[in-house]
């Protein structure tokens, strides 16, 4: 019984920063701006995080520099994408590898160095004290919470609101939108920024909660599966976290299967190997509902065109 | 800000001038619309109607000209503006977001939609001015469940519940089938009873008539002339949209069908979405005889053409052309086989766009002797066949090095027809032959047609330009959901039945018993 609360628990630290990045990359989408960056802008927040918390000893403004330090970086992906209208496959690319050197550049000379502060669990008084649920759900980090929030006020901004029908309908239809008078590159941009600042929260959620203390290589290949993860969720926040405390579960799996003879590599491809399978599935599931992702997704829009 | 009291008096276009690489698409154009009144806007495709209108709407800014609107001089910079001062455009090409639900269409950028629950009160208006207008349709449902004249009527009540005041329409029957087009023309006649204004823009001559009242007709980007339905013939304004005199009737020979030489049994086919879309369709096609598909586009008419021509899978049942089985075999095999395609799209699926001509003319059978040679192609014989397809179609290009893309619609699908027909085939496939295209290319292309015909051809023609094919036809199958209501003989068919086929709500047995033998 111990043992199947500790997976959870570590099941539930591991699926916080998937969550947090696919979040992002929902809103990035579905204004109709593919963003693959996502693995270096978190590396980058996980960096920033880190040394800002290391300098300032404190973890909220380590915190908001990740956060900021992401956003800046989507930046660059917004104005390649939106203003010169290039190709976002290519420019989201290079924002990953720009991100990671940056992150390993900006890192060298904390590599090894323990961090004294850091986000730890706070335990809500009552819900804590559930058995089961209790420790796996109600004593953790503060961020867990803020996660788990975010993806419901995301979804609630998406559907529910004024602004999410704007952010739909330009990464739906953006002649639509500025027939209408919506201003399309304000909206993609604000989402591209929003969807960064997400990605440099997860960064720092490694090195603020998850483990605090930096190794070049830390994010791990966790913003490529945040791509596979928003198709999972079909563009949608609350089916985000299912799909994001999944994969949290299968990257802990990894560690408790070592023990039992299967080579470290074979692990290492698990939470690959299970992405491949998830969007096969995933796929199927999509066609036949005809969801898909946002009808503009990936393509350019030039006012005033023929 | 409410937008219900917004004043328009009239809108006065003074010589407004705009160009496009290669193009003037108005030149000086002078108009005046008055409140109250429908304004017909006729012309040609390219006459530069549209771009005219996205001029006032401010989607396009002139290079030079004036507008005035209730007299005073303005600048219309953005649709937004157009909006404030009382215009709505509904667009040939719907602008609607086809995910999202009728209210949240209506609610996207207007100002006085809620920032909690946006659609609440937007789908409790829309049902208001639905009663009011007699603009019925659903708030909750999806655009992509409903009918283009449903769309339609969306774009007219997001226009009017912005306030507009002045309403242009951009070809808005090409869409419909007949009855929704009279539906349309009813909501029109009750909004300008309303106090509302018109702009109609259409290139069909019978509308014009419909509608009555004030037309103008553009031609290659001038202003033709002004004058009422009162005042002028169908006649006099079918000569100033045209230039010339126009034959209103093509004139059609007597052919009598041969053996069949297309035979479809019982076929299913698949849409991209996974649903069925031909179901369970048969038919057969005979030596020198003209089968039109009629419909609303989306009924399964692309579906078929895609399955006869090799580019979808047939799930069930046989297509046999020239008495061999040719379902799900390669697009190249079938077209050995005889069958000559001329596809939707011309510019996305008949040619490459950035080849030259001579490319393009070849594309069918590039890989074939005379034009390959052991792996390598012979452009001289290439290019001397180019420039005698070019002479004997008419096909008005600068050269054959000239890229294709640069070509008008109408040379392009000269192109096509010479590259397909030329070849051995004697089953011709023609999707929306002349679709865009100006008077003078559909006339040469429905002749064409016609004497493919009378060399001994079965053309499949699918069509949503209802004269064409009640002109061209031998027989009319009038297909709606993926099935054909029936088979009609056009010279005995009433419009009235196409349009209730077409919607599904009238299936007719084939009279002629002749086919099934």
């Amino acid at each position: 019984m111990d043992l199947i609360i500790s997976i959870l628990q570590r099941t539930m630290v591991a699926g916080t920063p998937l969550l947090l990045g696919t979040i992002g990359e929902i809103i990035t989408e579905r204004s109709g701006i593919l963003n693959l960056g996502i693995e270096g802008m978190m590396a980058l927040g996980a960096i920033i995080g880190f040394s800002v918390t290391y300098i300032t000893k404190n973890p909220t403004l380590g915190l908001i520099a990740a956060i900021l330090s992401g956003g800046i970086l989507s930046l660059l992906h917004a104005f390649v994408s939106i203003t010169i209208r290039g190709i976002q496959t290519l420019s989201g690319l290079a924002i990953a590898m720009i991100g990671i050197g940056l992150a390993g550049m900006l890192g060298k000379s904390y590599i090894g160095a323990p961090l004294s502060v850091r986000f730890s669990e706070v335990a809500i008084p009552g819900l804590s004290k559930i058995p089961f649920i209790g420790p796996i759900l109600f004593n953790r980090d503060p961020l867990f919470y803020i996660g788990i929030i975010l993806a419901v006020v995301s979804w609630f901004i998406l559907f529910k609101t004024r602004w999410g029908i704007i952010i739909r309908s330009v990464g739906e239809n953006p002649k639509a939108s500025d027939a209408l008078g919506i201003n399309v590159s304000l909206v993609r941009y604000l989402s591209t920024f929003i969807g960064g600042c997400f990605a440099g929260f997860a960064g720092a959620y490694l090195t603020l909660a998850y483990m605090p203390s930096w190794i070049e290589g830390m994010t791990g290949g966790r913003g490529w599966i945040v791509i596979a993860l928003t198709i999972f969720a079909q563009w949608d926040p609350l089916r985000a976290i299912l799909g994001a405390y999944l994969f949290g579960g299968v990257d802990v799996l990894q560690y408790i299967l070592q023990p039992l003879g299967i080579p470290v590599p074979i692990l290492k491809m698990t939470p690959y190997f299970v992405t491949i399978i998830v969007l096969i599935i995933t796929a199927r599931e999509v066609m036949r509902k005809h969801l898909g992702a946002p009808k503009s997704l990936g393509e350019p829009f030039i006012k005033g065109e023929k | 800000m409410e937008l219900d009291n917004i004043e328009f008096k009239s809108l006065e276009l003074k010589d407004i001038y705009k160009e496009f690489p290669g193009v003037v698409a108005n030149n000086k154009i002078s108009l005046k619309i008055n409140a109250g009144e429908i304004h017909a806007l006729l012309g040609e495709n390219g006459a530069g109607k549209t771009t005219l209108m996205n001029i006032i709407y401010g989607i396009y800014q002139p290079d030079d000209g004036e507008i005035f609107i209730n007299g005073r001089k303005v600048f219309i910079d953005s649709p937004r503006t157009a909006m404030n001062y009382g215009i709505g455009m509904v667009h040939q090409h719907f602008m609607l977001v086809e995910n999202h639900s009728v209210a949240e269409n209506v609610a996207l950028g207007l100002n006085r939609t809620k920032f909690l629950n946006p659609t609440e009160d937007i789908a409790k208006e829309i049902e208001r001015y639905s009663n009011e207008i007699g603009l019925h349709v659903n708030p909750d449902a999806k655009i992509w469940q409903l009918s283009a004249g449903e769309q339609q009527r969306v774009e007219i009540l997001k226009a009017l519940m912005r306030g507009a005041k002045l309403l242009i329409l951009d070809e808005p029957t090409s869409v419909l089938t007949p009855q929704e087009a009279t539906e349309l023309f009813k909501t029109v006649k009750k909004l300008v009873a309303n106090g509302h204004s018109v702009i109609f823009i259409t290139h069909k001559l019978e509308e014009v008539y419909e509608l009555g009242g004030i037309v103008t007709v553009l031609r290659q980007g001038k202003v033709i002339g002004t004058t009422t339905t009162k005042d002028a013939t169908k006649e006099e304004l079918a000569k100033m949209m045209v230039g010339r005199e126009i034959i209103f009737n093509l004139e059609k020979e007597k052919v009598e069908p041969g053996e069949v030489v297309v035979k479809v049994e019982n076929i299913d086919v698949l849409s991209d979405k996974g649903i069925k879309a031909v179901k369970n369709l048969s038919f057969e096609i005979r030596k020198g005889e003209i089968l039109g598909i009629a419909g609303v586009s989306g009924n399964g008419q692309k579906e078929l053409v895609e399955a006869l021509t090799g580019l979808r899978r047939v799930e069930k049942g046989k297509v046999i052309i020239n008495n061999k089985e040719i379902q799900n075999r390669g697009a190249r095999e079938i077209g050995e086989m005889g069958v000559a395609h001329i596809p939707e799209e011309r510019i996305k699926y008949g040619i490459v766009p950035n080849f030259p001509v001579y490319e393009n003319a070849v594309l069918r059978d590039y890989y074939k002797e005379p034009f390959s040679n052991r792996g390598f192609l012979n452009y001289k014989t290439i290019k001397d066949f180019t420039i005698k397809l070019v002479k004997d179609f008419s096909i008005a290009t600068p050269s054959i090095e000239t890229k294709t893309k640069l070509l008008s619609g109408g040379n392009i699908q000269k192109l096509i027809l010479a590259r397909e027909t030329t070849t051995k085939s004697n089953f011709i496939v023609a999707a929306h032959p002349t679709y865009g295209l100006d008077i003078a290319a559909t006339e040469y292309i429905r002749k064409l047609l016609l004497k493919k015909r009378k060399e001994g051809s079965a053309i499949l023609l699918v069509s949503e330009d209802l004269e064409e094919i009640l002109q061209l036809s031998d027989r009319v199958a009038v297909m709606f959901m993926g099935e054909f209501m029936g088979i009609v003989d056009p010279k005995k068919v009433s419009i009235e039945e196409i349009g209730l086929m077409m919607a599904g709500s009238l299936r007719k047995q084939e009279e002629n018993n002749a086919h099934l033998n």
